[in-house]
């Protein structure tokens, strides 16, 4: 109905291109096998090309003092240089790996009692590096956030009196920026994680953390309304049937609030995500956000190139990081219908 | 048909709560049903027969009166009441099999081996005639198969009275000329105690020992109690043109559109009466409300 009126506001005008075109892009065209994969593939397609076309013609317009705004060939040139990059560091790792380990094998020759050691490389991270250090981080907080979550989001779902308990607090906290607290948790792991030979990088930890008290609240505001929202009938047949509180929670209550569970870790793992990247911009911590905050501040002829592959390398991990809880609901939800968008 | 007072309810009355205080849904409902009865709830929407089976359930508690079971007073659920759900209430995320399992485990723990508890499973998927859809998921099978593991769940609970909520009332004629006579075999086999609210008279006359029409409410009570003296094994096609089942169908049509009219109908003349009927229809565990619901939602 509504790409009808579209048409008739259009025909208005009395373009007979524009009518054409939107005739035919209302019309439904899945009556075919080809036209459904012309529809599927072509479609999304085309839009790219539109919008690459659109990127490279407008940012030519576009003067900075860092030269003109880089259009996609840039992008695409910087990204290869970036591939390189990564590899010419790695093999000059290897190499200071090998020389050492043939130094050391001469000394051992010469004396057997020598003391032999093997230095860490210390190149600066690379383009790559960053990336993994970026989704190790964010993993570590999603899971620690999770691990609180849903047990947390489960017992205020089954107790009122629980829910009355801790809604003030989740309802004041849910709407801070994680940002916010990111000085809090960088001078609380200062202080408190001492050691000497730290597992963890103390910036690894202030990441993560914020991840973490970004990805609480979603997750425990879907899972608890999830578990209270069990269709009541299902909870009589665990009335009629006498099921103790274990097995009820265990084969109705926490089946049934599966997909209100994933919503929440889907929203949660979106968010942390984006709170990532500005965490180790804002508090120079390794990591993506970092790289672009480095570029930013290198202020070379490449840098913004360099920092828009930063900007679609982050937006494409988001999609699949995305993709890949929905694969998971897929995988342990039985509601197969959950509309996946 | 021995052993009188099997189960017994007496003066049930029951209130719910609403803004304008407490409102009587159901005064002085008295009840004695022998052990291995089939007795049908027939009544118009809103008239409490939903609310009559939660209470012999033990989902709801009468707020007078109450109800005896083997001389014991029922305060609680429990699986000597089996229920079968008017919209099956089979768990979305396990098959038909565990769907069973999870009442039989319940009820036979410790009494019967693991083999015996499997066997027992089956036997109850045999009875249903549902043995080939053993480990579909209810989004697979269609709306009468499920009503069918629903009522092998309930059956699987060996309950001393089974209690159904219009368990046919979604399913298509047919359908459900299938399972009323799946019901009649099972009834005849094993001799459990039915209660069962229907809104077909048909069906009502088909399956009952005794029949108990209910008023409409607010203060809903028994209006009469009509004995289908239909000897067993009764055929639908032999008893269409039995001049007893055409007598005891007109008797029920009677009292439902003449000595008791639909609530609507009272509109016209007590406007304060009807108001106060929608009123009782707001109130949990109303039958006809909920497949309303399921009505515009599916």
């Amino acid at each position: 109905m509504s790409t009808e009126l579209g048409i008739n506001k259009y025909r208005a005008f009395n373009f007979r291109f524009l009518d054409q075109l939107l005739g035919y892009l209302s019309r439904d065209h899945r009556s075919s096998a080809l036209g459904h994969v012309i529809r599927s593939l072509g479609i999304p397609l085309v839009a790219v090309a539109i919008f690459l076309m659109l990127w490279s013609v407008l940012a030519a317009q576009v003067q900075t003092s860092l030269g003109q705004l880089p259009g996609p060939a840039k992008v695409w040139e910087q990204a290869m240089v970036l591939v390189d990059e990564h590899r010419a560091e790695r093999e000059k790792e290897t190499a200071f790996y090998e020389r050492q380990e043939k130094r050391n094998a001469e000394k051992l020759a010469t004396d057997p009692a020598a003391e032999v050691r093997i230095r860490p490389y210390t190149g600066a991270p690379t383009f790559f590096d960053q990336i993994l250090t970026s989704l190790v981080t964010v993993a570590t907080g999603f899971l620690i956030a999770s691990l609180i979550a849903i047990p947390i989001g489960v017992v205020i779902g089954m107790s009122n009196t629980l829910y009355m308990a801790f809604n003030p607090i989740i309802q004041l906290f849910k709407p801070v920026s994680p940002l916010a607290w990111l000085p809090i948790v960088t001078m609380v792991v200062s202080a408190v994680y001492v050691s000497k030979d730290p597992f963890f990088a103390k910036s690894f930890l202030t990441s993560a953390i914020t991840v973490t008290l970004c990805c609480l609240w979603p997750t425990i505001i879907n899972t608890a309304v999830g578990v209270s929202s069990v269709d009541k009938d299902l909870i009589n047949v665990s009335r009629v049937l006498r099921l103790p509180w274990l097995t009820k929670t265990i084969k109705i209550v926490l089946p049934s609030s599966i997909p209100m569970m994933f919503t929440g870790l889907r929203l949660s793992l979106g968010i942390g995500w984006m709170v990532l990247i500005a965490a180790e911009m804002l508090a120079q911590n390794p990591g993506l956000g970092k790289f672009v905050w480095d570029e930013f501040q290198n202020g070379s002829s490449n840098s913004l190139a360099r920092i828009m592959v930063a900007v679609l390398v982050i937006g494409f991990i988001g999609f699949a990081l995305d993709r890949g809880m929905l694969t998971l609901q897929r995988r342990f939800s039985w509601d197969k219908s959950a509309t996946l968008r | 048909m021995n052993e009188p007072n099997h189960l017994e309810l007496t003066s049930v009355a029951i209130d719910f709560p609403t803004d304008k205080g407490p409102f009587r849904a159901l005064d002085n409902v008295n009840l004695k049903i022998e052990k291995g009865e089939f007795i049908s709830l027939i009544g118009h929407s809103g008239c409490g027969k939903s609310t009559v089976l939660n209470i012999v359930a033990g989902l709801h508690r009468a707020t007078h009166g109450g109800v005896i079971l083997n001389g014991k007073e029922v305060v609680e659920p429990g699986p000597e009441r089996a229920v079968v759900f008017q919209n099956h209430s089979l768990l979305p995320w396990l098959s038909a099999y565990q769907n069973i399992e999870l009442g039989v485990k319940q009820v036979f723990k410790g009494k019967k081996s693991r083999v015996e508890i499997r066997e027992w499973i089956e036997h109850n998927l045999e009875l249903v005639h549902m043995s080939h859809a053993r480990d579909k998921r209810p989004d697979e099978i269609s709306g009468g198969m499920k009503q069918r593991v629903g009522i092998a769940r309930a059956l699987a609970m060996q309950p001393e009275v089974l209690l159904m909520d219009e368990p046919f009332g979604a399913l298509d004629a047919l359908t459900r000329a299938h399972l009323q006579d799946s019901l009649m075999e099972i009834h005849a086999t094993l001799g459990n105690t039915v209660i069962m609210i229907t809104h077909d008279v048909d069906e009502a006359v088909l399956l009952s020992d005794r029949i108990v029409m209910m008023s409409n409410g607010p203060a809903a009570t028994i209006g009469e109690i009509l004995a289908i003296e239909l000897a067993r094994p009764r055929e639908r096609l032999a008893l269409a043109d039995d001049a007893r089942y055409n007598h005891y169908r007109s008797a029920v049509l009677k009292f439902l559109y003449e000595r008791q009219r639909r609530p609507e109908d009272n509109e016209q003349d007590s406007k304060p009466a009807a108001a106060q009927v929608s009123g009782a229809s707001d109130k949990p565990g109303e039958a006809a409300d909920t497949a309303a619901l399921r009505l515009v939602s599916g």
